[in-house]
């Protein structure tokens, strides 16, 4: 009978349940305990640690030199020009000269800064054709890029779209003055500015035996003042549409207000360690008419390092987030220390 | 003359049209057989709308599949919503993502759904299948025999052959049975659940037939009624060829789903086929209900709807204005549209509102629903594999039968529970018995039972002592303790023997219910064996010395009676277990068996004169002529000698006697082979029926074969007695009894024996004069048992009483009236005695509704039982308190009951605050102050007792409200005698007035309305059949797993669920925001800096596998500690966990988070080169990071699978990102993300926004967690904390906190209340919850135990008092509630007067009053003058009883607690009386 017993109390009824962890919600847990004592010490690690992070950045960020220059309203005079669309043919030269006082050292970007552009505009950002950039034959018609697509008369715009349209044309040159008469031209670097991926692969001419001819049956866009084949016609490698001052335009930028790289210091000659001290001008062609947008140009000397730009914000957030959290630590502990007598409840 | 023709055509063409609209709207359907119909004719149309056989239950075709799933998805809301987004994005000038990708999570949803619906579908298909292709013999009328067919091949008017234990394929009308008597039982338990056999009978005139049954010369026409579902109804008639007709019952028609047993072979005709079964009709798919929180949610995802148009409008507004400020002059950005043409701003506002609209879709949550459905799912699944709600008795498990309604377990506030079968086992113990006024109190039967119970109990204890909580978590090693345990102890070892026992009887015999050995084996009293062995053995002397029977004693007589009465007045059934059916008996060479009164008035007209003549008229002159009825209807009818020689006569010609005369000497014999006799069992309809007849048996006294013309029963000296069973009133809840009308063997004659509930009874019984001794013998009788009953009812005993009376001589006289009902032979009964059934309490049931209590629910019992029991199993049960106040309404009118209402609202108020207190104190306690202050008064703990009278006067519109009013504030409700459309009707009340959560729980077919009304049915799958269950939203084993179920899976699901939605809200709108952030640098343009594929996947792919997990495995508190401390239930009922203002906490803190997650990256780019998609991809996974730790300071317990969720979901992110990045440079326009994941993690700066921007974000969350959880936690954050200590210290709190909680009187209860309903009862709550206070703190200094035992040292017995008729108040302590008593009885207005001071309670019982309210006094002097005259006599017995009691009653009903009696008067009489 005993022994009967216990076999009934072993065996198990067709319909009970599996006596496995998981079913009777047993698994093994970890049961964070979110009270005071338990998370002082992650509160003050992370804080330090912010703080530390913090500060590294805000040094590093400190080492950048920059230098910017709104020529937008010193070439007042192109800029009216600019603003008569039918002036467009007419070419207008503007000067900026400017003192830099300390050396820049090591790689210096050159850029130009566009205020109130909206590169991001919701229809402005999809009027492009993927597939045309790629050099492939397609018919544009069916893209994104209309109503930049056709002229009336049918011929298809290459690039078509409204962001190749629209691409920024201003060319800028800088001369270094050594002294006040004579004056060397600062040498840049037209191209490897773009992503790799972007020039490698997003981007290719059709295929021809040579470029013009790769672009026989379209034209131009109607801001454009040349066809896409003459956007560089000293490097074949930079011209077409893997031109890089293209590529980075045809990267729309996140923010209506943007830089875009446009050239790399070449370390050559005096440049070899960046930009000396001294008196530079730049001599900039004035295309691109910002007065309607009521934006701004400007241009942008910099260096970068490790943690970005000049833009110290990121390791003023880690400081103050930082020093919160520390403070926050302190204000726990106090509390707990304050509260440590009354929490007797369950303990003992 | 030409028009006289049209005339008559016309009208033949009306009657034409008459009858075609005849056939068009007949109720009837006729059936004829199939075997008779030649070619042709097979063909009319008529047979087409009959179904067949074949079971479709399936919604879908191959071909409808598609068509018909979308439509009922579309139903939906949510799903046109998002179809209708998805197809906005087709329109170019709105579009916003590429359309085909947006339709993707529409499809995906639906698609989900559809494959859900499929299976479902699948596997409905595939039991049907399995049905259908089942086989059943079917008359085959070319091969002229019975061939093998699938059952969906089986057709209206087919011939089916039964074999035993078969199915029966559809609604079959009997023809045939193997049966002699043309029987065939069958057993319904796949119907309703009834595990006894139900017996069928064959079609009248086919028992007739000498012949076998052929089917081929079946010619008879059926016609019946329509398809329809009442299973207990069948009607029809059937027309045979001579042009005679034949009714048919319910009881010739076999149900489809039921098995065939104890019968050969049965054969019947198809009646209804497959959908068209009552089976069928019956079956309703599973129901549909939305939980509250998913009302509210509901609520506030309309709120989203809202934000999300503000957001929709705010940008269009921006838009527009934005393109407005660049005039005529359009800079080279914006760009125009296919024509060339600008739009203007108002059209660019109104497209813009609309590409809003799809890029802010998300806002509303589209994988919300599919979430909480898969959530839902897997939280049934476990529910059902909770091995703590799977019973070992039943071998059943809990099921959960509403899929959809989880978490809304976690938010009951109210509990309805029937009391039969719910809170007691519905097992009945036959426990003691009265028979002609003396009690037989079955000590040994008491013992034995209460060692049932203490094994019980000890067994739980060992069980608790041995075994910590945490050894209790693994089932394996509780099991050990408990094996290890019955070796060592004797007690618990014989018990689980009897109970392994039990279960060997149950899984051996599954169709024979109620015959557990608890239930079977009673131990007779010895006295009463004694006096039954004597009666046996004087009655055969008598027989064999030709004596007259009448020198047989009163009182031996009556218990003859008695145990006959015990043993025929049912309808139990005898089976063996060997098939088929036990056939050995005797049959009296008799015609057809009575079916209907007028045939028994006329078979019985011819024997009353043959034989009864002369008997009946000396019996009636006996009974008029004041000579005092013994009780024996054979005693009194043969006390004259000449029909004692008539019988004897009788005796020896009569070949029935002859008859018995053998099956005597069989009988003996059979005696003699006992054990095979044991092997009999009783199948009964009711389990008292069962127990009743089990306790005869113990006397020796068996039932051994029922017929339906005749009953066989063995005696010990007699042998086996046939009575020819001449008619059956059956059983029904407005009769309240039952009567069989049997010629009695030994006497010729014919006698009635009836059963029924006390108070009915008691009504009907020979009205005795007090002026002959005999009548006041009886009289005396009557108010002996009367008392023993009140003593039964105490204890919550059922009570039933045994009458018989001789019909001859109610029949004599008013022979005219037995043809109008058939309520007149049960008058003028002659009472033999009456029996006291035990209705066990379930295990645990007290400890359960103490949790439930604790856990701040409150529990009304409503039951159809009477007043006493229910309080008294009520007590047992710990329902109401030995400290409560009862607050008993027993109303006659609306008027009264108002009345009534009126003054326990008033007498409640004055209890709450301390100034009306004292004034009705100084009107009511005169002279009793000091003893008694009124600071001990204020407490809530009151009980309401409600009768069925007066609950449906209290359900009256006008009263409703008060009547609630009232019901709130008590602690406990008890309605008794309340009916299965008051029980529902209380339940709607609550749930429609107090707007409360309602749970329902019950076991039998009265509860279903109850079940089907309140938010959670919840079913006892019992013995009283399937049909709460199939009622109910979860059924469950037994009333105790209420407890786990509520207090642990509720709380679990409902914090489950409710976090998470709430973390859903929280989630999209976060999501959102950033979008919607992002506008303001983009012109108010639509754009997206989130790629549209991480965009629409992150709701989907990214964040979803957490949030599911947590929501289906996140244990905010251990099991344990929700049972351990019930308290933490309330946290689910005040919504704790998802409140309104939550939604909005949680939306400020998705609109930090957010801007925090968007400008942290926007300051750290701005002004620099980055492009709009490398700005936007770290944006995506900060908001990633951010969600999933967000989740993770929400999750409270993390097991492998959190993590790894949590894991996984982080590198899906990465890992998609990384393949989308690089699989394709053209494919996805606009956003042609191409290298972009690349590109920035080799940037130090992503990492390094990657770091700071969930810190930041989650700063203050965590913070306010920490703050909350050392601060100021909640209680469900202690009830965490606790789970963290180790299981010595923890039980040692758990200890405490109880002691504790129990000290602390209702005081949260009545803050609690004020919420729910603050417009109609804030002023009441204000004043309950402001007044308490002051008072309280002197009881919390008190020990808890004051209250208590001062008041019962003040209230020592109120007792049996003149109350009105069915208000019986008892009360009193044990100890001195036999004088007060006495006292009571004597000056009984005196004491009461005295009483209602004492216990500072308006006591209104006033006897002068009584006299104005005639209709109400109608019944009762009769019964108080007994009471009066009797109790004084009785005094000593009942003293002695009481020590009976004391030793005996299992349940201890300890009974000291004051019981507020407020009889039916009217205000004004009230005061006056006392004053």
């Amino acid at each position: 009978m005993k022994n009967k017993n216990s076999q009934g109390a072993q065996e198990c009824p067709s319909r009970c349940p599996d006596n496995s962890a998981f079913k009777q919600q047993k698994l093994p847990a970890w049961k964070p305990k979110l009270t005071a004592p338990s998370v002082l010490s992650s509160f003050f690690t992370i804080g330090v640690f912010c703080l530390l992070m913090g500060i590294c950045i805000i040094l590093s960020a400190r080492s950048v030199k920059e230098i910017q220059i709104n020529y937008s309203d010193i070439c007042l005079s192109c800029s009216k020009l600019r603003e008569n669309s039918s002036n467009w043919d007419k070419e207008c030269n503007c000067s900026v000269h400017f003192t830099l006082q300390e050396n820049m050292l090591g790689d210096v970007f050159m850029y130009y800064r566009l205020q109130n552009f909206y590169q991001n505009h919701r229809r402005y950002a999809l009027s492009r054709s993927d597939a045309q950039l790629l050099g492939q034959d397609v018919n544009i018609e069916n893209s994104n890029c209309a109503p930049f697509t056709t002229y009336p008369n049918g011929t298809p715009m290459a690039p078509c779209g409204a962001i190749a349209n629209s691409m920024f044309n201003d060319s800028i040159q800088l001369s270094y003055h050594l002294n006040s008469y004579t004056a060397i031209q600062v040498p840049w670097l037209k191209s490897g500015n773009s992503w790799w991926s972007d020039k490698n692969v997003k981007f290719r001419n059709p295929t021809s035996y040579n470029l013009s001819s790769a672009f026989a049956g379209t034209t131009r866009p109607p801001y454009w003042q040349k066809p896409a084949y003459l956007l560089d016609e000293e490097d074949e490698r930079n011209n077409g549409y893997i031109n890089d001052d293209f590529i980075i335009w045809m990267r729309v930028s996140a923010f209506p207000t943007f830089r875009n790289l446009y050239r790399r210091l070449h370390h050559t000659n005096q440049f070899a360690d960046g930009l000396p001290a001294g008196n530079y001008t730049f001599h900039i062609t004035y295309n691109f008419p910002v007065t309607r947008l009521k934006g701004k140009k400007q241009v942008v000397l910099s260096t970068i390092t490790w943690s970005g730009g000049s833009n110290l914000f990121l390791g003023i957030a880690y400081t103050v987030s930082g020093a919160v959290t520390v403070l926050a630590g302190f204000i726990i502990t106090a509390i707990h220390l304050k509260l440590r007598k009354k929490k007797t409840y369950f303990q003992r | 003359e030409e028009t006289e023709p049209g005339r008559e055509e016309e009208k033949e063409r009306k009657k034409r049209r008459r009858r075609k609209r005849k056939k068009k709207e007949s109720k009837t359907r006729t059936v004829r057989s199939n075997l008779l119909l030649p070619g042709p004719e097979a063909e009319k149309p008529q047979r087409s709308p009959l179904a067949n056989n074949c079971l479709k239950t399936t919604k879908y075709t191959a071909l409808s599949f598609l068509p018909k799933n979308l439509f009922e998805q579309f139903h939906r809301l949510a799903n046109v919503y998002f179809v209708f987004i998805a197809l906005l994005n087709f329109v170019p000038a709105v579009n916003a993502f590429q359309p085909e990708l947006a339709l993707a999570p529409v499809l995906f949803i639906l698609a989900v759904t559809a494959i859900k619906d499929l299976w479902e579908d699948y596997s409905r298909y595939r039991s049907d299948n399995e049905i259908n292709h089942m086989e059943c013999l079917v008359y085959c009328r070319n091969e002229k025999k019975y061939m093998n067919r699938y059952w969906k091949e089986v057709e209206v008017g087919d011939f089916v052959q039964l074999r035993c234990n078969e199915i029966i394929p559809a609604d079959i009308l009997l023809l045939s049975s193997s049966d002699p008597d043309g029987l065939c039982h069958i057993e319904t338990a796949n119907l309703d659940g009834e595990t006894n056999l139900k017996q069928r009978q064959i079609v009248r005139r086919f028992l007739e037939l000498d012949s076998e049954f052929d089917p081929l010369k079946f010619t008879s026409l059926i016609e019946c009624e329509k398809p329809n579902n009442d299973l207990s109804r069948f009607r029809g008639y059937i027309v045979h060829k001579n042009g005679k007709r034949d009714g048919l019952y319910k009881e010739n028609l076999l149900l489809r789903g039921c098995t065939v047993r104890n019968t050969e072979e049965v054969t019947g005709i198809v009646i209804y086929a497959g959908h068209e079964t009552k089976a069928l009709l019956n079956n309703s798919g599973p129901r549909y209900k939305r939980s509250k929180l998913e009302r509210q949610m509901n609520i506030d995802v309309l709120w989203c709807v809202l934000i999300l148009i503000v957001m929709c409008l705010f940008s269009a507004i921006g838009h527009g204005l934005w393109v407005w400020q660049y005039g005529e002059k359009k800079p080279v950005f914006d760009v125009p549209g296919l024509d060339g043409n600008y739009l203007s701003p108002v059209l660019a506002a109104v497209y813009l509102f609309l590409t809003m609209i799809i890029v802010f879709q998300v806002l509303i949550p589209i994988s919300l629903y599919v979430s909480i459905e898969i959530v839902k799912v897997c939280q049934v699944f476990f529910i059902h594999q909770d091995k703590e709600l799977y019973d070992e008795e039943t071998d059943s498990q809990l099921q959960c039968r509403a899929l959809n309604i989880t978490e809304d377990l976690g938010q009951m506030q109210y509990i309805f529970s029937d009391k039969t079968g719910t809170l007691t086992e519905n097992k009945m113990v036959f426990r003691r018995c009265t028979v002609s006024g003396i009690e037989y109190s079955h000590d040994a039967n008491a013992r034995r039972l209460a060692m049932y119970q203490e094994a019980d109990s000890e067994e739980e204890e060992t069980a608790a002592k041995g075994g910590t909580l945490s050894q209790r978590n693994s089932v394996s090693s509780h099991q050990s303790i408990k094996v290890v345990h019955r070796s060592l102890s004797m007690k618990s070892h014989r018990r689980t023997g009897s109970r392994a026992e039990a279960k060997r009887a149950s899984i051996l015999s599954k169709h024979t219910a109620f015959s557990s050995p608890m239930e079977k084996d009673i131990t007779p009293d010895p006295n009463l064996l004694e006096k039954v062995n004597e009666c046996a053995r004087s009655l055969e002397v008598m027989r064999s010395h030709e004596q007259s029977l009448s020198q047989l004693t009163p009182e031996l007589s009556d218990i003859f009676d008695f145990f006959i009465a015990l043993t025929i007045c049912n309808t139990v059934v005898v089976t063996s277990p060997d098939q088929p059916r036990q056939k050995v008996r005797v049959r009296f060479e008799l015609k057809s068996p009575v079916k209907t009164i007028e045939d028994f008035i006329r078979r019985f007209t011819p024997s009353r004169l043959t034989s009864g003549s002369n008997s009946s008229s000396s019996s009636s002159l006996t009974t008029s002529k004041s000579m005092p009825r013994l009780g024996s209807s054979i005693l009194s009818s043969t006390s004259t000698e000449s029909t004692l020689l008539k019988l004897e006569e009788k005796l020896a010609h009569s070949p029935q006697m002859n008859n018995n005369g053998y099956s005597s000497q069989q009988g003996r014999r059979a005696i003699g082979s006992r054990p095979e006799e044991g092997e009999l069992r009783y199948e009964a309809e009711s389990p008292d029926e069962a127990a009743l007849v089990y306790a005869a048996r113990a006397y020796n006294c068996a039932l051994v074969g029922r017929l339906p013309d005749q009953v066989s029963v063995e005696l010990p000296h007699l042998g086996r007695l046939t009575f020819e069973l001449l008619h059956t009133l059956g059983f029904d809840s407005i009769r309240k009894r039952m009567s069989v009308v049997v010629r009695h063997p030994l006497t010729d004659e014919i006698n009635v024996y009836t059963k029924g509930a006390d108070s009915v009874i008691m009504d009907l019984l020979l009205p005795c004069s007090s002026d002959d001794p005999r009548g006041k013998h009886q009289k005396k009788i009557q108010s002996k048992t009367q008392n023993y009953l009140n003593l039964y009812a105490v204890d919550g005993l059922r009570t039933l009483l045994m009458h018989e009376c001789l019909s001859e001589s109610s029949i004599e006289n008013r022979e005219e009236l037995l043809f109008q009902s058939a309520l007149h032979i049960e008058t003028n009964l002659h009472l033999l005695g009456a029996t006291g059934i035990e209705d066990r309490l379930q295990d645990g049931v007290p400890e359960t509704i103490a949790n439930l209590r604790k856990a701040g629910l409150q529990i009304w019992v409503l039951t159809g039982d009477k007043q006493e029991t229910a309080i008294n199993i009520a007590y047992a049960c710990k329902l109401l308190d030995h400290d409560e106040e009862i607050i008993t309404l027993n109303a006659e009118s609306l008027e009264t009951s108002a009345a009534l209402l009126d003054h326990c609202l008033l007498y409640i108020e004055s209890k709450f605050s301390n100034n009306t207190i004292n004034k009705t104190a100084g009107s009511m306690t005169v002279g009793f102050g000091p003893l008694s202050p009124p600071s001990s008064l204020v407490h809530s703990s009151l009980g309401l007792v409600i009768d069925g009278k007066t609950l449906a006067y209290a359900l009256d519109k006008t009263l409703e409200d008060k009547f609630l009013s009232l019901a709130r504030r008590c602690r406990s409700v008890l309605c008794c005698r309340s009916t299965p459309l008051q029980k529902s009707m209380v339940v709607k009340l609550v749930r429609d007035k107090l707007k409360a959560m309602t749970l329902a729980i019950g076991d039998g077919a009265n509860d279903v309305s109850m079940i089907q009304v309140a938010d959670v049915g919840v079913g006892i799958s019992g013995p009283e059949g399937m049909q709460a269950v199939m009622a109910s939203d979860f059924a469950v084993p037994r009333f105790r797993h209420l407890e786990k179920l509520l207090l642990v899976h509720g709380h679990w699901c409902y914090s489950r669920l409710a976090n998470m939605v709430l973390y859903f809200f929280y989630k999209n709108a976060m999501f959102v925001a950033l979008l919607f952030w992002y506008q303001f640098y983009c012109g108010f343009s639509g754009s997206s800096m989130i790629d549209q594929w991480y965009l629409i996947f992150f709701n989907l792919l990214f964040s979803s596998l957490p949030q599911l997990i947590t929501g289906v495995l996140d244990k905010d508190i251990s099991a344990e500690v929700l049972i351990g401390v019930p308290h933490l239930y309330k946290s689910g009922q005040k919504m704790e966990e998802y409140q309104p203002h939550m939604f909005w906490m949680n939306m400020i803190d998705a609109l930090y988070q957010s801007l925090v997650c968007f400008f942290i990256p926007f300051f750290t780019y701005y002004d620099s080169e980055v492009d709009l998609f490398s700005w936007g991809t770290p944006i995506t996974t900060i908001a990633l990071f951010t969600i999933i730790l967000h989740l993770a300071i929400e999750t409270k317990t993390w097991t492998l699978l959190h993590w790894s969720s949590c894991i996984f979901s982080i590198l899906l992110f990465f890992i998609v990102a990384l393949v989308y990045n690089v699989s394709c440079p053209i494919c996805y326009p606009p956003s042609n993300p191409y290298w972009t994941m690349e590109k920035l993690m080799g940037e130090p700066v992503f990492y390094l926004i990657c770091i700071i921007s969930p810190v930041v974000a989650l700063l203050p969350r965590f913070l306010y967690r920490t703050l909350q959880g050392t601060a100021f936690p909640t209680q469900l954050q202690l009830g965490r904390q606790l789970n963290r200590l180790p299981p010595e210290t923890r039980n040692q709190i758990l200890n405490r906190l109880n002691i504790k909680k129990e000290s602390i009187p209702q005081k949260p209860r009545c803050a609690e209340h004020s919420p729910q309903n603050p417009q109609s009862n804030a002023s009441d709550c204000f004043k309950a919850c402001n007044q308490t206070p002051p008072s309280q703190p002197s009881q919390h200094g008190n020990d808890p135990a004051f209250p208590s035992t001062t008041r019962a040292e003040h209230t020592t017995g109120l007792s049996v008092t003149a109350s009105p008729p069915g208000a019986l108040l008892s009360g009193g302590n044990k100890h001195s509630s036999m004088e007060s008593m006495s006292v009571e009885e004597t000056f009984p207005w005196n004491t009461t007067v005295d009483q209602s001071g004492f216990s500072l309670l308006n006591w209104i019982t006033s006897t002068p009053l009584f006299s104005r309210f005639g209709r109400v006094l109608q019944l009762s002097p009769r019964r108080l003058q007994n009471e009066v005259q009797d109790n004084v006599s009785v005094l000593g017995s009942i003293s002695s009883l009481h020590q009976d009691f004391k030793g005996l009653t299992g349940n201890s009903l300890k009974i000291s607690s004051l019981f507020v009696n407020i009889n039916s008067i009217s205000p004004p009489y009230k005061y006056t009386s006392i004053l």
